[in-house]
């Protein structure tokens, strides 16, 4: 079966999108390419696209960013240039997360040096009415 | 290797933070793939066919907006094959296809009671918040297997 993916670099990545079509020509599997600004979009046969998927992540582990599509590349029913222009309805969603790929790289590149999540923040509660109570009673005895 | 529905059912960040583990990520992309490539369409463009709300029907009343349906039709049999679930919980990026809001209340619903792990976060806003929203997924996703 026929598998497309969308591979995204993210904003620290120094890996550019031509980069990757050329990492995967040199690979030498049947798999058709498109760039585009945020990264490419893959298309072949599932095994191909497994096996590309984890060299393509190995040229930069926290930065590289894989994600299932449902349409072809270039397909008439999707493809702007068909539709007379305008973003395709997935954008939006993948410009929102585009935003949160820096942190989340950073994240990835602090989980692979083993370092531990800082705690969250203890939440600031308010104060209860016997808390109250006694700050009025500091204040104004 | 688990299968794990995540919501919002096209994030780039959560399917990908799920598959770098070894488990298979639910996405709604999988499901239209089914749908446009399959070598004969019934109905073009898409080859959504009258079955497809009736297979909608099993999770939304009748009465319910056929919208709702339809994509319940996509999303329904993602849920029953879900073991487990990570959902986003502050999903302003919801728009299009997914930005249904009853269709994603009865997604949340449907895998709260489930009785799957759940792992519910919200998308991180810094730079701490980000390395804890990494660190939970991967401990929620390796506690898994």
């Amino acid at each position: 079966m026929k598998v497309t993916k969308y591979v995204i670099t993210g904003q620290d990545s120094d890996v550019l999108p031509s980069d990757i079509a050329l990492k995967i020509y040199e690979l030498g599997r049947e798999i058709n390419i498109k760039e585009t600004c945020f990264g490419v979009i893959i298309d072949g046969e599932e095994e191909d696209i497994k096996a590309t998927v984890e060299e393509i992540r190995a040229m930069d582990q926290s930065n590289i960013f894989i994600k299932d599509r449902g349409f072809p590349p270039g397909d008439p029913r999707r493809c702007r240039g068909h539709r007379g222009g305008g973003a395709r309805p997935g954008f939006y969603m993948m410009q929102y997360e585009s935003e949160l790929l820096p942190l989340i790289s950073r994240g990835l590149a602090s989980e692979a040096r083993g370092e531990e999540a800082p705690p969250e923040a203890a939440s600031r509660k308010r104060p209860g009415s016997e808390e109250l109570e006694e700050m009025i009673e500091e204040e104004f005895s | 290797m688990v299968k794990v529905m995540v919501y919002p059912p096209t994030s780039m960040i959560l399917s990908d933070l799920v598959e770098r583990t070894g488990h298979e990520a639910l996405v709604v992309s999988k499901e239209v793939r089914k749908k446009v490539n399959t070598p004969s369409l019934e109905s073009p463009p898409l080859n959504i066919t009258p079955e497809d709300p009736k297979k909608g029907l099993k999770y939304a009343a009748v009465d319910v907006p056929s919208g709702v349906r339809g994509r319940m039709a996509l999303l329904g049999p993602m849920i029953e094959e879900a073991d487990a679930a990570i959902i986003i919980l502050n999903d302003r990026c919801t728009l299009g296809c997914t930005g249904c809001a009853r269709t994603n209340e009865l997604t949340r619903f449907l895998l709260r009671t489930k009785r799957i792990p759940i792992l519910e976060l919200e998308y991180p806003a810094d730079e701490p918040g980000a390395r804890r929203f990494v660190h939970e997924i991967r401990e929620f996703l390796e506690g898994l297997s």
